[in-house]
């Protein structure tokens, strides 16, 4: 199976106190990925490193087997929403055109193509009502789904979102775990930083569990167990309760075979 | 026609800052704008003592240098020794202002620089500094000119740059992510603003450029939720403070860059209380029809 991301020996440090510790780890292509840990694990470092938006004290990254300048338009990424000013003079429209960027030659302006596509990424999420509405008008779940259609209108093959269910309604968190799966299903690969225990068994293929060094990552149903949730959590009781918890109800349907049969 | 030429001049000056303002004020970088006008100050008079003359595009270049040297210097006391924005940005433009104005001092009798013009400018002047073609006539004042081409090349920078400089205002994470360098636009906007800086330097001074760089920016803000319209309302406010200032400043006989400066502030006061969006005037009018 071919590799979409692949990370060697990866140390990302802050002032020299290192945030993320020698992590190894591959990912397959055409996989739903999710990133769990704990607040300050470094699961948004990771995607900024992979992203190269941070240095990296050791290590590199390859993506698609090769280095990221080569696949740059590969590769989209959808920040934590607390990451930019929502005050910002912006439409809903303004933001979605910013996924058309790399697309477009360096001073070329956006054409009708473009808005289309940027158009049609706003159906798929539900936002085509909001197109010309001002982004500090918005609901924080909107925010999010702008973001969305923002790096859906890059049609990349490798996308990284930081955690894109927060503060997103449980309808809306389901149609786009729904798009994310037709995503995967096409052979791209989505990885995404996830807060929910409760639905990781439920949504991922694939798990990748990080506390500042790499405790797993593998295929949900062998990885995502109670030992490695612990070594990722620590001795957390009663989350840990929870978790046994979770691990009890696994026998979940599993995903695609029978949720999203068309 | 003296008139014209100094209302010309503080347009197109005020035009220029009004446009790269909208940048950084979106950027929270309004007191960069405020630091890389003081501490151009010693650029200036290098320049000056190198070239012996108030040759403008010498001129322009130190005190380009030392605009980017400055936006360095606060992003290194920023990054590597950890202080807070506000505290590197005081630290450094006080520290090269302060070197500027003991330049000034010692210099005094070499330099045809006084204190009192580069802090409050000398718009008043402006008619008189004429630049002469060979065949002797008078095509007007040199100011005219320089803020002219100022204005000529901040247009077209922002015009072939909008998007890199939008993107990498609203969200530099995704811009680098798509392979957008943040750090090369930042050197060049804040490098264009060195540029507008000293050239309205001569008119207006170091302080009251400040003004010119932030409140109609600010203005802009209020009243619109569009980015582009920001830029032409910004450019608008500048523009009608610097018209309006002019004539207040004849009615009064007082300082005219101070008028100008006193109007950008007038005008922002009434976008405060009459914006559309975030007035507290139609705020009132809202509350009470609920
Ligand atoms: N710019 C920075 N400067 C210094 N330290 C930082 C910086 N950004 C993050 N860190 C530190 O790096 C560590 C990892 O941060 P990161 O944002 O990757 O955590 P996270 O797993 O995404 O957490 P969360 O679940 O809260 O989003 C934290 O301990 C944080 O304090
Ligand atoms: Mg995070």
């Amino acid at each position: 199976m071919n590799t979409a991301l692949e990370i060697h020996d990866l140390t990302v440090a802050f002032d020299r106190k290192p945030v993320l510790w020698n992590i190894d780890l591959t990912i397959p292509q055409g996989k739903l990925v999710g990133i769990v840990g704990p607040n300050g694990a470094g699961k948004s470092t990771l995607i900024k490193a992979a992203m190269g938006i941070l240095p990296l004290s050791s290590g590199y990254v390859k993506l698609y087997d090769q280095p990221l300048e080569h696949v740059r338009e590969r590769v989209s990424y959808v920040p934590q929403r607390e990451s930019v000013d929502w005050d910002f003079p912006a439409s809903v429209m303004d933001v979605v055109l910013m996924g058309r960027y790399a697309k477009l030659g360096l001073f070329k302006r956006p054409r009708k193509a473009d808005k289309d596509v940027a158009m049609d990424c706003l159906k798929k999420v539900g936002m085509e009502g909001f197109i010309n509405r001002q982004i500090s008008q918005l609901s924080g779940g909107q925010q999010q789904r702008t973001f969305l259609a923002r790096a859906l209108a890059q049609q990349a093959d490798l996308y990284f979102m930081d955690e894109p269910f927060a503060g997103v309604d449980a309808a809306t968190e389901k149609a786009i775990v729904t798009l994310l799966r037709e995503m995967t299903n096409q052979n791209k690969t989505v990885i995404v930083v996830h807060h929910d225990l409760q639905s990781v068994s439920q949504y991922f293929d694939w798990i990748v569990m990080l506390n500042t060094r790499l405790v797993a990552s593998g295929p949900t149903e062998t990885t995502f167990t109670s030992e490695n949730l612990e070594a990722t959590y620590g001795g957390k009781l009663t989350l840990l309760t929870d978790v046994a918890d979770l691990m009890r109800r696994e026998d979940y349907p599993s995903r695609e075979e029978n949720v999203f049969k068309p | 026609m003296n008139d014209l030429y100094i209302i010309l001049t503080a347009t197109l000056v005020s035009a220029s800052c009004a446009l790269l303002g909208c940048f950084l004020i979106l950027r929270r970088m309004a007191m960069v704008g405020d630091a890389i006008s003081h501490a151009v100050l010693p650029g200036i008079v290098i320049a000056f003592l190198l070239s012996g003359s108030r040759d403008s595009v010498t001129m322009l270049l130190g005190a380009g240098i030392i605009g980017m040297f400055t936006t360095f210097l606060i992003e290194f006391f920023h990054k590597k020794a950890r202080l807070q924005t506000d505290a590197s940005i005081g630290v450094t433009f006080t520290w090269l202002f302060a070197i500027g104005v003991v330049m000034i001092s010692l210099f005094a009798g070499k330099v045809d620089l006084d204190q009192d013009c580069v802090l409050y400018g000398e718009i008043a002047y402006v008619p008189l500094d004429v630049i002469i073609t060979q065949g002797g006539v008078n095509i007007g004042p040199k100011a005219l000119y320089v803020s002219g081409i100022i204005l000529l090349v901040t247009l077209l920078f922002i015009f072939l740059a909008y998007r890199k400089l939008f993107l990498t205002t609203f969200d530099p994470a995704f811009a680098s992510a798509i392979g957008i360098s943040t750090t090369l636009w930042h050197y060049a906007l804040m490098g264009a603003v060195s540029m507008t800086t000293v050239a309205s330097f001569e008119s207006v001074g170091a302080i009251l450029v400040v003004a010119l760089l932030i409140a109609p920016a600010a203005t802009a803000y209020l009243l619109t939720d569009n980015f582009k319209t920001m830029l032409g309302l910004a450019c608008l406010a500048g523009t009608i403070s610097s018209i309006t200032g002019y004539y207040l400043a004849v009615w009064l006989d007082g300082s005219i860059a101070g008028a100008i400066a006193t109007m950008s502030g007038m005008l922002f006061g009434i976008a405060m209380i009459f914006s559309p969006a975030h007035g507290l005037f139609f705020r009132k009018i809202k509350a009470e029809a609920h």
